[in-house]
Order: structure tokens, then C-alpha cells, then sequence
């Protein structure tokens, strides 16, 4: 039967046809809206056609690590509700949003999007943690890049709460943006036999033989990859999959430039 | 005697009125049905899958279907600090009254072996949160198009002092003083109660006027889970005719 499917969705392919009647490197309709849960200090909420993402920042006073003492740090976490999936079970993590956590963490921690040093309020001893939530809505397909726009579009909005140096005070928040220098957005690129596509559905998934997720920053430097799928790729389908991420991604910045103004 | 003063609650409310309400059908494409039922700033998503195959095997009733309910609250959704993942004693207890609430009006007779699954999820929570979920689910049942005696119907009612309201917010339940919160899911058909708990402290004559003021003004959130569902089925049936 899947192999059936994949046959199809192949043919299909060879001849430039996904099923959903995209050309093979179309994104999906994308819509972003920031602020929009008030118990959160940012937060954002994509959809990448029937895919959907909450994202909530939710900022906390901490001890720094030992080893970064006048640094704060990021926390990214991804829950893969059964809410959004008949595939997805309740309980702790799996692999699936372990990986959406850490490739999502990778993108934004190795860019440095975030200015660490000014999460820092005593060196060694209070930090800000920003811990990004992502939940999962509907699955349908591409959670890695809908999260990690996510992810970025709820920082953008986030606003710092009010700290006496002792306390938080969740319901007063400042004006005060989280220090944020970089942009990076990840592209998953997607390969079926011969072809390449990009923002795969979930039904594309199920047949995918590898992929290769590429964080891109706004200079089109690389900040994270990620390879997936059971197949190996070549150094040519490396230097294929980054050009497609670099493209797309350009794209993908120039929409939420105008999505994101604020 | 219920007090009906005059005087206006912390948000400028009436005793008896509701926070504002939005409700919609059909939310979560992938589900088999699914609704999002907003209260004041509280706000749940709820989906149903069913019903569906149950394993492991020893889960199953040859009997009956069953019934498993679920519910979250996801990590930005507190007032607070963020809520750790992973389910606390409150939320298990939360998903055990809501499939209490819920069972009454499912008639599982025709599904032996198998599952419906309710998934309740709090995106932003501001008190009532159950109640909201509940509101939820029942529109995400009648949505996955399982028969129903019944739309079950959740709201808290309670006390402030003397005084009997309805629809508690955060502030309110946090007030200095005597408060007690009593949330309740009421079947509209026959009146019977599903769900009934307490936190705080009251005297027989109030929890009766509470459930007085209740029966008030269950309807009007009855109407709006049933104008969701009539909404998506309308757009349904254009969409149906325009092909």
C-alpha cells in the first residue's frame, strides 16, 4: 500500500506534479500572527496551509551556567499534542519533537540570535531564561520550519516582565524587547527519488526518503543543518538542497518582514 | 433570595453576566471533530479521534467503546510562571471529572473494543479552564458526529462574600475574603448535573442559589456551541452545493 503511494507520489514528481498541485518548491499559504495569548510574554501563531503552531515565550530569573557566568540562555521545547495528529500519543517527548526542539534550538542559539550577554542581570548568579514553547495545532505536515518561524516571530514580539531583583512580576510587563541581533530561518528540503521539494505535506513525509533542514541567517550564512530520512544523500544533493534553502529562505524573510512589522 | 446588587464586579460585569464568549467547529483538520471555545481571556481547543482501535488489547471493553479524556495545560498558558509539561496531580484529576462530565451523554453501546479519544488543550487560562474545555469537547463530539443525548454545558458559579456571580475570573477568585468557586456541567435537556465541585466555603442556601443563578445562564452558552456547529455545517453544505 505505501509502496503503491510512493510510486504515485514519484510518477507524479517526475512530472513536476505534488499532489496538493504545487510546483516542487512552492511553500504552502503562510500566515503569522503575534501577541496573541496574553499569559505569555510573546507569542505567535503560524500556519503553513493546514499546519498550525502556537508558540509562547515565558521568561524566568535563573542561575547561570559555571561555565557562562555572565550569560543567560534559551530553552526550546516542542510538544507534539495529540490534539493535532492521530499519530502523535500523549506522554513525555519522542524522538519527532525532540528532534523539532533541538533542530528549532540549534537554528537560533547558533546564529546568535539572541544576545546572551544582556539576558545576563548578575554575572553568576541571575540570568534570563527565555523559554520558547512551541505546540502543535494541526499536523499536516513541515513542523521543523512552521516552528521555527514560529519561534522567531514570538520572540520578536516578546516584551520583558517586570524583575525588583527578587521577583518576577508576570502581570507588569515592560516595553523593554528582547535583545535580539539575527535572523535565521530553516528550510527543510525534501528528497523522493530523483527530485526535490521543500515545505513537504504530511502525506509527502510518510514517502520521504532523506531531507536536510538548513537554518539560514539574513546574510545566507548557514547557522544549523539537520540530515533526516533513512536514505544517504551525495555531496551534490548537499550542494542542491543548501542552494534550494538559501532560496527559499530569502523568500520566506522578505513575507515576514511585511508580516512581522510591528 | 438570590442577592442581585446592583454593584459592579472587578471587571465592570453584572452578577449574572458571562465573560464574553467565542466559539468555533472544526478547528483541527486532522481530527475527527474539534472545537475552540473562548471565555473572557480563557481559552481551550479541544479534538476527539474516534472512535478508534484501542491497544494494548487488555484496554479494551467487549462490552462497550470507552471513553479517555485528556487535559493540558500548555506551558505559556499560566498566569504565572511557565507550567512544566508533563501533567500534575491537578490536570489528572481535571481529565478524570471532565470524562465524568462527558460520558453521560455518549452512547458507547455500538463501538465494543474501541476508543474515543478527547484531547483538551489551554492555550491561555484566566479561571474556568475546565469549564472552558468541557464547552470545548462537547462541541468537538457533536462535531466528530457521535450521537449525543445531550450538549453538555460548563460554567463556574460562585460567591464573593455574600454576594452569588457567575463566570469567575482570576481576579476574582483571588480576592481577599470569602470566595467560593463552584464548577458546574449541566445536561440543559433534563437538567441533571455531570460535573459539581467546590473550593471555598458556603451555607446550603447559597450553593442553591448559585445553581439557581446557573441554570440562567447556561443557555446562552449553549447557544454559542450551538451557533459554531451550525456555522461550520452551513459553510459545509455551501461548499457541498457549490461543486
Amino acid at each position: 500500500m505505501e509502496e503503491d503511494f510512493k510510486e504515485q507520489v514519484k510518477r507524479a514528481l517526475s512530472e513536476g506534479i505534488r499532489f496538493d498541485g504545487r510546483k516542487l518548491l512552492d511553500f504552502r499559504k503562510l500566515e503569522v500572527e503575534t501577541g496573541i495569548i496574553e499569559t505569555a510574554e510573546g507569542s505567535s501563531r503560524v500556519k503553513l496551509g493546514d499546519t498550525e503552531i502556537l508558540c509562547g515565550i515565558k521568561l524566568e530569573v535563573g542561575t547561570p551556567y559555571p561555565d557562562t557566568p555572565s550569560e543567560g540562555t534559551i530553552s526550546v521545547n516542542a510538544e507534539l499534542l495529540p490534539l493535532s495528529s492521530p499519530e502523535f500519543e500523549s506522554g513525555p517527548p519522542g524522538e519527532e519533537a525532540t528532534e523539532v526542539a533541538r533542530v528549532v534550538d540549534r537554528g537560533i542559539r547558533e546564529a546568535k540570535t539572541l544576545d546572551f550577554k544582556k539576558l545576563c542581570i548578575e554575572e553568576g548568579k541571575k540570568a534570563w531564561i527565555v523559554n520558547i514553547d512551541l505546540c502543535t495545532i494541526n499536523n499536516a505536515g513541515n513542523l521543523i520550519d512552521a516552528s521555527g518561524i514560529a519561534a522567531l516571530a514570538a520572540l520578536k514580539n516578546a516584551r520583558m516582565p517586570e524583575f525588583d531583583g527578587e521577583k518576577v512580576d508576570y502581570k507588569k510587563k515592560t516595553n523593554k524587547k528582547l535583545p535580539l541581533t539575527r535572523l535565521p530561518l530553516p528550510c527543510t528540503v525534501i528528497k523522493i527519488g530523483d527530485k526535490f521539494l521543500v515545505d513537504p505535506s504530511s502525506e509527502e513525509e510518510t514517502v520521504t526518503e532523506a531531507r536536510l533542514t538548513v537554518a539560514v541567517t539574513e546574510k545566507n550564512t548557514l547557522c544549523a543543518l539537520q540530515k533526516g530520512g533513512d536514505y544517504p544523500i551525495t555531496e551534490k544533493d548537499v550542494s542542491s538542497m543548501v542552494d534550494i534553502a538559501i532560496e527559499t529562505t530569502g523568500k520566506l524573510r522578505e513575507m515576514l518582514k511585511e508580516k512581522l512589522k510591528e | 433570595m438570590i442577592h442581585l446588587s446592583e454593584e459592579k464586579r472587578i471587571d465592570g460585569r453584572a452578577a449574572d453576566e458571562l465573560r464574553p464568549i467565542t466559539a468555533k467547529a472544526g478547528v483541527v483538520p486532522r481530527a475527527d471533530g474539534s472545537a475552540y471555545f473562548k471565555i473572557g481571556k480563557t481559552e481551550a481547543y479541544a479534538a476527539v479521534y474516534g472512535p478508534r482501535n484501542l491497544f494494548p488489547r487488555f484496554l479494551q471493553d467487549p462490552e462497550k467503546g470507552i471513553l479517555r479524556c485528556r487535559y493540558n495545560m500548555m506551558p505559556f498558558s499560566g498566569m504565572g510562571e511557565r507550567v512544566r509539561p508533563g501533567g500534575s496531580r491537578r490536570s489528572k484529576e481535571i481529565s478524570m471529572v471532565t470524562k465524568k462530565a462527558l460520558l453521560p451523554v455518549l452512547d458507547l453501546q455500538d463501538f465494543p473494543n474501541a476508543v474515543v479519544d478527547v484531547f483538551i488543550e489551554l492555550s491561555q487560562t484566566d479561571a474556568g479552564s475546565r469549564c472552558a474545555g468541557i464547552c470545548a469537547a462537547a462541541i468537538a463530539l457533536a462535531d466528530a458526529g457521535l450521537s449525543m443525548k445531550d450538549l453538555p454545558v460548563a460554567v463556574a458559579v460562585g460567591k464573593i462574600n455574600d454576594r452569588i456571580i457567575a463566570d469567575l475570573n482570576y481576579d476574582e477568585e483571588a480576592t481577599e475574603g470569602e470566595v467560593a468557586d463552584i464548577p458546574v456541567t449541566v445536561l440543559l435537556r433534563t437538567g441533571e448535573i455531570t460535573l459539581l465541585q467546590m473550593d471555598g466555603e458556603v451555607t446550603k442556601e447559597q450553593l442553591m442559589d448559585a445553581l439557581k443563578m446557573l441554570k440562567k445562564v447556561v443557555p446562552k452558552i449553549q447557544k454559542a456551541q450551538k451557533d459554531a456547529l451550525k456555522e461550520k455545517f452551513k459553510t459545509f453544505v455551501e461548499n457541498e452545493e457549490a461543486r
